[in-house]
């Protein structure tokens, strides 16, 4: 860390300052309790996954630190120390726990952080590929088409058992590509990390981050496009 | 805070076990025996539980339930193909399987109560404290209705669940407390009706399990059942007899093949044998370990396809686990810890009792929610996926299977057509892609305010709480108001339901209580009988013929009690018994120390 934060996280911890315990109306300054009263606070709804784990909003992270944060977070709002207390406690820490679990999951693996990160930056990614990426189009109208065969064929024919084959080492073929995206991806990781790292606010510097965030885009949705088929063909193989 | 107990509610046996200043103990009744046997008979003096009702299932079959769990959170079409095993009555009503027993039926929820209240009266009369609390533990396989049906089950009971724990975690618990174990676990539950196994990294007093899975309906009866069909075509070929005609000889053949498996556990070649009807004989049978293998094998390999997965979730292979914990009494079979070393490739461990280790993680689990223990805290995971039906059938998965919980997801829903008042919504539980092929949990109806299609916003909130429970709450997001859902479940009982049953347990604890002091009071009355008659025979020319005279007649009036109904008059008639014949009692411990005395004498002379 080298004490830049994004600008977003900066107003979001502003946000969170100003906020007031439910119980005794103190003012909360960006902890989960409150100084006075000790009172568990509600995780905001606005507070992303990196400022809740409290690092900064970068795409490599160290899984080692997250995970201890993840067990001290889990330690302060897990619902059996609630046990005992009042019935607006034990919601929050419900809802707390549900929340840190749900970061925990998100950022703990690489495509899902990266798609939260896209999300956070850059608003929706979801969209959900139709047509198949451009490089694979081929490839893929042809597999399309042996799966098709394969359903239609007598599961025990020995033209089946060749389309099978075949399928196979198509298989192996896409799961290639799949690691090589993924590859990709850890690569727009570092030069995006080093660019918030750098913490320009030039034109340039702006340049880079949308097209960072594009070729992220593009080769998630890729990926996911391709992961899908990759399923449907293992279900037809088996 | 209140005293909170472990129970284990197992599909064979049940404990109950408590934190005693840092340590988890299990509860033994009389006799030093901590396992209660899961079963219920309703006898001609009301419903008794545990190792009395055992002894019904060969005199009273059809109206003594054992393996009720096995039927917990289940509606009656779910268990067709084993309903022949059960020599007890099923039938149904709403959804909910109801268990025949004389006049009345009972819920599986019901039937488990009765075994929770037993262990619940153990722990109250050791801990000399009235037990209202509990932490009960359930397969790590199980569903939402089946984990439902449990803390019914406790309500109905009496109890306060505060938590339905998973067994192979909280096997996990006592183990980890004993051995402070870092690393990769494994935990492999094979009980009597139900297999789990969850992989676990234990770091710090941190439990987080990695992935769970099982299979809810797999277990040593299905072995004993094998067993017994080898038995029964045996018969059928040597006597001519087929033996389904007779259900107390069914449920003496079940029994036998049971205890046969057992014994081959510890020995190479062991002898079966029945006591048939009809006169004709005795059925005897060898068996050797190898060949109950040949026949069991096949369902010991299906526990190892759920280990697999297990480990595929947690993102592992065999050889990243560093431990395995073997739990459940069916653990014991050479066989079974043949195959879990081989798939793992290491020792497994069995240092705790197997029989108790659920049930003392479930105190410790107890004593965290108590404030007791604070540096070890489990996190546990949801071990099925969780969705909704959507447009198609298709179910959308909301919180995917072993995600850590307590889990959330939030979906938003809107309407399709203009003034449309309301949207079905659908839950659903299981791994398949279509909604049919999973578990309906329950269905609901969202109010929506009449508004153009596609105007209101809604959202829903489906949390799974620490218990493995789905709660549902819904939000206008337009008017932020919160709506209260009436979520109808699937297979379930109802609040109102519950409540009802928690009524009559009342009612039946009254019959309970009356039922057991009648019983205590003719054992009682019977061994003063006993020794009595004894005593009189011996010592009787010790005393008056009117002394003896008097002893006979309150003799007599205690058998006449005895065979009443009343335990008071029993025990009033007992007392006037233990008064007339003290005066045989004093001569005879007179009559003993002057025996001594001369035997003394006799001894010095010589
Ligand atoms: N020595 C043994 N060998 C084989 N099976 C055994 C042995 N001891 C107990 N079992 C079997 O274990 C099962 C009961 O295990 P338990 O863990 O008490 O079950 P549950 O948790 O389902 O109540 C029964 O099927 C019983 O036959
Ligand atoms: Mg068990």
């Amino acid at each position: 860390m080298d004490g830049h934060t994004h600008s977003t996280s900066d107003r979001r911890e502003l946000q969170m300052a100003r906020s007031m315990c439910w119980h005794c109306q103190s003012e909360v300054s960006g902890e989960y309790f409150c100084d006075r009263c000790v009172k568990v606070q509600p995780v905001s709804k606005e507070l992303d996954y990196f400022t809740c784990f409290g690092i900064p909003r970068r795409l490599s992270i160290d899984q080692q630190q997250l995970e201890t944060k993840f067990y001290e977070l889990s330690r302060a709002f897990h619902p059996d120390f609630y046990q005992n207390k009042s019935g607006a406690e034990q919601t929050i820490s419900l809802g707390n726990s549900a929340m840190l679990n749900t970061a925990y999951r998100t950022l703990r693996d690489p495509i899902q952080r990266a798609e939260y990160l896209l999300d956070l930056e850059a608003g929706a990614v979801k969209e959900i590929r139709t047509t198949p990426p451009a490089d694979l189009f081929e490839e893929i109208l042809e597999l399309q088409d042996t799966l098709n065969e394969v359903r239609a064929s007598d599961r025990t024919s020995d033209a089946a058992a060749s389309l099978r084959a075949a399928l196979q080492s198509k298989r192996a073929t896409l799961e290639q590509r799949q690691r090589d995206m993924e590859a990709q991806i850890q690569q727009l990781f570092g030069q995006w990390d080093a660019l918030q790292d750098r913490g320009d606010a030039t034109e340039q510097a702006r340049a880079e981050r949308t097209r960072i965030l594009k070729e992220m885009r593009d080769i998630l949705s890729n990926r996911t496009y391709v992961k899908n088929i990759v399923n449907d063909l293992v279900a037809t193989i088996a | 805070m209140a005293r909170i107990v472990g129970i284990d509610l197992g599909t064979t046996n049940s404990l109950v076990a408590y934190m005693d200043k840092g340590t988890p103990r299990v509860i033994a009744g009389r006799h030093e025996r901590a396992m209660v046997p899961s079963v219920v008979a309703l006898t001609d003096n009301g419903l008794i539980v545990g190792d009395p009702a055992k002894e019904h299932l060969t005199r009273s079959p059809e109206r003594t339930v054992y393996s009720v769990k096995r039927f917990m959170g289940k509606a009656l079409a779910d268990v067709q193909n084993e309903l022949a095993y059960f020599p007890y009555t099923l039938t149904e009503k709403g959804g909910v399987i109801r268990i025949a027993l004389g006049e009345k039926t009972y819920s599986p929820p019901q039937i488990s109560a009765m075994i929770l209240k037993e262990l619940k009266l153990r722990a109250e009369a050791f801990l000399g404290e009235s037990i209202t609390k509990a932490v009960i533990t359930g397969p790590a396989y199980f569903n939402d209705s089946q984990r439902q049906a449990t803390k019914d089950a406790g309500m109905i009971a009496g109890l306060e669940v505060l938590r339905i724990i998973n067994e192979p975690t909280a096997a996990s618990l006592a183990y980890g407390l004993q051995e402070k174990t870092q690393g990769t676990i494994a935990v492999y539950d094979l009980g009597g009706g139900t297999f789990d196994i969850s992989i676990l990294k234990l770091k710090n007093g941190i439990f987080e399990v990695l992935a769970t899975n099982g299979d809810t309906h797999l277990g040593g009866d299905d072995f004993d059942r094998l067993i017994a069909d080898l038995f029964l075509a045996d018969i059928q070929q040597q006597f001519g007899l087929d033996l389904n005609a007779y259900p107390d000889h069914m449920q003496g053949l079940r029994l036998e093949a049971e205890r046969a498996k057992i014994r081959l556990s510890d020995e190479l070649k062991t002898t079966a044998a029945l006591d048939l009807p009809e006169g004709k004989g005795r059925f005897t049978r060898e068996l050797t370990r190898e060949q109950v293998e040949a026949l069991c094998t096949a369902l010991v390999e299906r526990t190892l396809g759920p280990c697999r997965l297990a480990l595929k979730d947690a993102g592992l292979s065999p050889t990243d686990i560093d431990e395995v914990v073997l739990v459940g009494g069916s653990t014991r079979m050479p066989l079974v810890r043949q195959r879990v070393q081989a798939l793992f490739g290491t020792q497994p461990h069995c240092d705790l009792n197997p029989d108790e280790v659920v049930a003392l993680g479930a105190a410790v689990q107890a004593d965290i929610l108590s404030g007791g223990t604070t540096d070890m805290l489990l996190l546990d995971v949801t071990p099925l996926s969780l969705g909704i039906e959507t447009m198609g059938g298709v179910m959308s998965s909301l919180i995917r299977r072993n995600t850590t919980i307590p889990a959330g997801a939030k979906e938003m829903f809107t309407t399709y057509v203009d003034g449309q008042t309301g949207v079905d919504i659908h839950i659903l539980q299981g791994e398949r892609e279509l909604a049919k092929d999973n578990r309906s949990l329950a269905r609901f109806r969202l109010k929506v305010p009449p508004l153009p299609a596609g105007v209101p916003r809604i959202e829903v909130t489906f949390l799974i709480d620490a218990n493995g429970i789905l709660n549902v709450m819904a939000k206008d997001m337009r008017t932020g108001d919160t709506q209260s859902i009436d979520v109808k479940p699937s297979y379930g009982l109802s609040d109102q339901e519950v409540e009802r049953m928690i009524e009559d347990s009342f009612k039946f604890a009254a019959d309970d209580v009356s039922a057991r002091k009648l019983i205590e009071a003719r054992l009682d009355a019977g061994a003063l009988l006993t020794t009595t008659e004894k005593s009189l025979s011996d010592g009787g020319q010790l005393v008056s013929p009117e002394d003896v005279a008097a002893i006979r007649s309150a003799l007599a009036a205690v058998a006449a009690a005895k065979d009443g109904n009343d335990p008071r008059a029993i025990r009033a008639r007992m007392a006037e018994l233990e008064q007339a014949a003290k005066s045989l009692t004093v001569a005879m411990l007179d009559d003993s120390l002057k025996k001594g005395l001369q035997g003394k004498k006799v001894s010095e002379l010589t």
